[in-house]
């Protein structure tokens, strides 16, 4: 070993719980969310996998409705809010996001701990709900239902899900002010890697949105605890203004949870590519494009509420509009790899399938937003395909990817390669056996939310919870395979994929502040027609990739 | 365990067609951009493949005509299925003039139909072949959502307001009839079956067995309710200013004492009876009393159908 | 960026410059209020949809709050506002005494605010018009100059001014744990000053805490109009 392995970083600085606990350090920060997401994805995935296993028969097999009921609650709360929205923006973004931009830290380090704690906070008392009896409302707080008629800990989560939306405005506003403020000497706005532009987007939609899902989610609370009746037509409440409200924040949150996402996929594309991102300043742009037409087409949730006729064109064609800048995206994306030097590592493997699933989950958006189909698939099964095609395929694999990308600089230890490449491709296969029949029961006429359901949807069920057992086994080899590289994992060299950016010319893992000289920025982006911007400086004892 | 045999749900309205058709259209657009897309990545990946470390890019950073037509190529496409999506959208919101009206109320977790011959059922819901049916809906607690994957209508069935949906059946048969919006515990056993029957068969359900004993209609039902409750004492051209007369009150524009006319709707009569002094008519005294907690939802919709049928301006 | 500044015992180690520090501080606070603005504007639109839906109800509820109260804490607040202001110019003078001397100016107001508000809910509570199961309302019209032919006569009236009611508690309630997050943080700042933490150089915290009460009395600029002001001619 060199001098160089026992260079001090982050990770050893200090050993002490208490200096994991109270730490400032961005990065550790990022560790503390990564662990308390990761519980709530174990979490959202149990309760999935005890459905998807009641759904293998049209009656009730392993569950009565009211266990039903909680546990898709309980999946789409616990995933939703507690992983998908803090997922790579607290994770990722914060460890990354300083470091991309030559920082030292985020502005407000204290503000980001503080984040980490009302956002475990906020997710105690979520679980609180879950232990004490769970929720029966889904995850969508319907009124007035949820108000007036459920029977279930909806205060609990309703309030978790009110603080847990603080932790994510903090992260927002640090992101942001960071950005304006903090890039180091020489990088401009369009010398920013595009993970930092797609995070910059999604702050502003934080920043902007969240309040808003607070208010309506602490006034449902209100309603329950002392009666008020803003959302009971019994006292000349309207139950469908909550709806408004609710998808005023809960649209533009898909962009909160897809943006960054997209970001990561830049990232990975580009340096497996070796080229800069086609179209760099479109697909920045693109970002913003998205998150302020975002917020004008929430109504597209609503064209059977009861909602005007006309009210719900206005909202359809704004939907179709926001989905031009994604297509760019892709797009661009695709002809990145045109006459690049491409080479399929797991991120990249990631990144291909994010692709491939997100073409899918986009387009079938196309379908919802056209009203006449959307009336007759609304709240059936074609929505939840849908959504995890985005989601899931879309976001879920970005995660990953990233995860996989920036591993060896987050913990400075290398991953099976081999397995690496073959997850991917186990959770692609299963990923597609889960929702794409859902896709086709949904069209069929199968509603969502459903306990007990017709005999002639139960072959579609049963491909779709064995595509969640191939799913399970793949997020679990992963899972097996990542703990075993944090201990028994060849060294990480600095820059062991070869990449472009700041946060690959500081050491593996970074020290506690991040570079030892502060950077100067002299190229665009995704220089990788520079040789010096993605050499690495692997030693003896250090290995890099393939 | 059967097989679905087909990818589509059985085509039993007139608008099933239509919305199959956009359907179709878009699975067809969205199989060429995927197709499109996949087989790019597949073929890049496979023609760019990194030989070498030594491997150098071509320096091509972007192509302003590129980003120009893969933006206007989407948009127009788009727009397709913005306009297509709501010409059809336009049809299944606005019930042809000459529909049968069913009354359709929920409740956790079961629907209560009444025919315009009287006869009432529950999560059955038999319609006559042929002939366009306008549902009239609402509910006595939650949000539900009325849905028959068959004819591809859905609508939600609103608690405090009315809402509508129309359909025609083209084929005879039963077919299922859901409840799409999550409403609590038994949500998925609010379901039933529609049935379509050829016309002269549904007249004869609709009178029941024993025409003598069949149900009063819901404008029989509502005159009757109308006579009981003593609305006749002020509603009637004798009354002088006591009551407006009901008819041709049904949407004619009533102007009110606070110089606002309204359209005096479905809406506007249930809000009449229920809170009377909302919308007082100019020249009247402010004097009826509510008839809140006295009747049910059907009860009110049996009464708007006998002012309805009292005639139109 | 002053090199000079490099080492102030105020500058935060990830900062270059003191300058850096304060722009950031205050970009912060600005988002911080643009959330902040979203927080209200959800609640002053779900107000709005009822206001214009019950527009009498609404009317005679406002009625029975009292404008004379409501016109003097906005009186009061807006001289809060004025010794807040003079608080951050006593920071930017680096003028310890005075500092303190009007950030505890501000919170005796603010407390006389509260204290003010604290009496209007304890007559709400007396006149049984709190939100829920304990709430009563018999409407005597010929106190207001409402028209008894409009939608006063209601049978669901009292449910309407309810409703009002719900969101007079909701907002003033929201705004009033505004105000106390507010005079928490005067006293940190007190406690601040007092230990000669802040100079010309460094007032941040004063100037943000300066910002955040503008905004909680801007809120009340909206608040009183909206819910005090209602039909009064």
């Amino acid at each position: 070993m060199s001098a160089q392995a026992k260079q001090e970083n982050y990770l050893n600085a200090k050993h002490t719980v208490a200096s994991w606990l109270f730490s400032l350090d961005h990065k550790r920060i990022a560790l503390l969310y990564l662990l308390t997401i990761l519980l709530f994805f174990v979490l959202g995935g149990i309760a999935a996998m005890l459905f998807r296993v009641e759904l293998l028969t049209p009656g009730p097999a392993v569950m009565e409705s009211e266990t039903y009921n909680r546990l898709f609650t309980m999946h789409g709360i616990t995933m939703i809010f507690f992983f998908l929205i803090p997922s790579i923006p607290a994770v990722l973004g914060n460890f990354l996001l300083p470091i991309m931009l030559g920082a030292k830290d985020l502005a407000f380090p204290r503000l980001n701990l503080a984040s980490w704690y009302v956002f475990t906070f906020g997710g105690l008392l979520g679980l609180g709900a879950i232990i004490f009896g769970g929720v029966d409302t889904g995850w969508t707080f319907y009124t007035p239902y949820s108000s007036t008629y459920a029977n279930s800990q909806v205060i609990l989560a309703a309030l978790g899900i009110f603080i847990a939306g603080f932790a994510s405005i903090m992260t927002g506003l640090n992101f942001i002010v960071t950005i304006h403020k903090m890039r180091a000497p020489g990088l401009t706005w369009f010398r920013l890697p595009l993970f930092v532009w797609s995070h910059y987007a999604t702050s502003i939609i934080i920043i902007l949105g969240t309040p808003v899902v607070a208010i309506t989610i602490l006034l449902v609370a209100i309603e329950r605890i002392f009666e008020v009746g803003i959302f009971d037509p019994a006292l000349g409440g309207d139950p469908v203004l909550f709806q408004h409200l609710f998808w005023f924040y809960s649209h533009p949150a898909v962009y909160i949870m897809i943006l960054p996402g997209m970001g990561v996929i830049s990232e990975i594309i580009a340096c497996f590519s070796r080229k800069r991102i086609f179209g760099y300043p479109v697909v920045a742009l693109s970002s913003l494009a998205i998150a302020i037409l975002g917020f004008f087409v929430w109504g597209h949730h609503m064209f059977v509420s009861s909602q005007s006729m006309y009210a719900g064109m206005i909202f359809s064609i704004l939907s179709f509009l926001v989905a031009i800048p994604s297509a760019i995206k892709v797009f661009n994306w695709v002809a990145t790899m045109y006459g690049g030097s491409v080479k399929l590592d797991t991120p990249m493997l990631y990144a291909l399938g994010f692709l491939g699933l997100f073409i899918i989950g986009g387009l079938t958006g196309l379908f919802l937003a056209t009203m006449a189909v959307n009336v007759h698939v609304h709240d059936t099964y074609f929505v939840v395909a849908h959504f995890h095609y985005v989601m899931v395929g879309g976001m879920v694999m970005a995660f990953f990817g990233g995860l996989h990308f920036w591993w060896p600089k987050i913990t400075g230890k290398l991953f099976p390669e081999l397995l690496g490449r073959i997850t991917v491709v186990i959770i692609f296969i299963g990923f597609n056996l889960t929702f794409f029949p859902q896709f086709i029961v949904g069209y069929l006429g199968m509603p969502r939310r459903y306990h007990i359901y017709p005999e002639e949807f139960q072959f579609l069920h049963v491909l779709s919870t064995a595509g969640a057992s191939v799913l399970a086994i793949g997020y679990m080899l992963m899972a097996v395979y990542l703990l075993y590289s944090l201990v028994l994992g060849p060294k990480a060299s600095r820059n062991p994929w070869k990449a472009a950016g700041l946060e690959w010319t500081t050491p593996s893992p970074p020290p506690t502040h991040n570079f030892s000289e502060p950077p100067v920025v002299k190229f665009e982006a995704y220089a990788y027609d520079e040789e010096e911007v993605y050499q690495d400086d692997a030693e003896p004892g250090d290995k890099g990739h393939g | 365990m059967k097989m679905p045999l087909a990818f589509l749900p059985e085509q039993a309205s007139t608008l099933a067609r239509d919305v199959d058709m956009l359907y179709l259209f878009l699975i067809g657009v969205s199989m060429f951009f995927t197709i499109l897309i996949g087989g790019l990545i597949i073929y890049f990946v496979i023609r760019y493949r990194r030989r070498s470390d030594a491997d150098r890019p071509a320096p091509l950073h972007g192509n302003k005509l590129l980003e120009v037509v893969w933006t206007t190529i989407p948009l127009v496409l788009v727009m397709i299925m913005f306009f297509w999506g709501a010409a059809v959208f336009y049809k299944q919101f606005r019930p042809p003039a000459d529909a049968m009206e069913i009354l359709v109320t929920g409740k956790q977790w079961m629907w209560k139909m009444q025919h315009p011959s009287g006869r009432s059922e529950i999560n059955d819901l038999h319609v006559p072949l042929g002939r366009p049916v306008k549902l009239t809906m609402t509910s006595e607690d939650v949000i539900h959502s009325f849905y028959i994957p068959a004819f591809r209508a859905k609508m939600d069935v609103v608690p405090g307001r009315y809402t509508s949906l129309w359909f025609e059946p083209t084929k005879e048969g039963s077919f299922h009839l859901f409840c799409a919006e999550y409403c609590g515990a038994e949500h998925s056993l609010m379901k039933g079956w529609v049935h379509v029957l050829p016309e002269d068969e549904y007249e004869e359900w609709a009178r029941g067995e024993d025409p003598d004993l069949a149900e009063l209609t819901p404008v029989e039902a509502g005159e009757r309710l109308f006579t009981e409750l003593g609305c006749l004492a002020c509603h009637n051209p004798a009354s002088g200013t006591m009551g407006p007369d009901m008819t041709g009150l049904y949407m004619s524009n009533v102007e009110l004492d606070d110089g606002r006319t309204v359209v005096a709707d479905e809406e506007y009569i249930r809000q009449s009876i229920l809170e009377p002094m909302a919308k007082v008519t100019k020249g009247y005294q402010p004097i009826m009393p509510t008839y809140r907690g006295q009747l049910d939802e059907t009860q009110l919709m049996q009464i708007i159908a006998y002012i309805r049928s009292l005639g139109t301006e | 960026m002053a090199d000079g500044q490099a080492h102030t015992p105020n500058l935060a180690h990830h900062f270059d410059s003191m300058d850096q520090q304060r722009e950031s501080s205050s970009l912060g606070m600005w988002l911080f209020l643009a959330q902040e603005v979203m927080f209200f504007g959800g609640l002053f639109v779900a107000y709005g949809v009822y206001r214009f839906k019950y527009q009498e109800a609404f009317a005679v509820a406002s009625n029975h709050l009292s404008v004379a109260w409501g016109a003097f804490n906005t009186v009061v607040l807006i001289c809060s506002s004025l010794t807040m202001a003079l608080a951050v110019r006593a920071a930017q003078l680096g003028d310890k005494k005075r500092i303190i001397r009007y950030l505890v100016a501000t919170i005796l107001l603010a407390s006389l605010f509260l204290g003010v508000k604290g009496i209007e809910y304890t007559e709400k509570y007396h006149d049984q018009l709190v939100p829920g199961p304990t709430f009563q309302y018999e409407p005597d019209f010929d106190q207001y100059a409402v028209p008894v032919t409009a939608e006063t006569a209601h049978p669901n009236f009292a449910g309407h001014v309810h409703l009002f009611y719900s969101f007079y508690f909701v907002m003033t309630g929201m705004h009033a744990l505004h105000m106390v997050i507010g005079i928490g943080l005067m006293i940190w700042l007190i406690v601040k000053a007092q230990r000669d933490r802040f100079s010309r150089e460094y007032y941040a915290p004063v100037e943000m805490t300066g910002l955040y009460w503008h905004f909680v009395d801007i809120v009340w600029i909206f608040l009183f109009p909206l819910v005090y002001l209602v039909w009064r001619h």
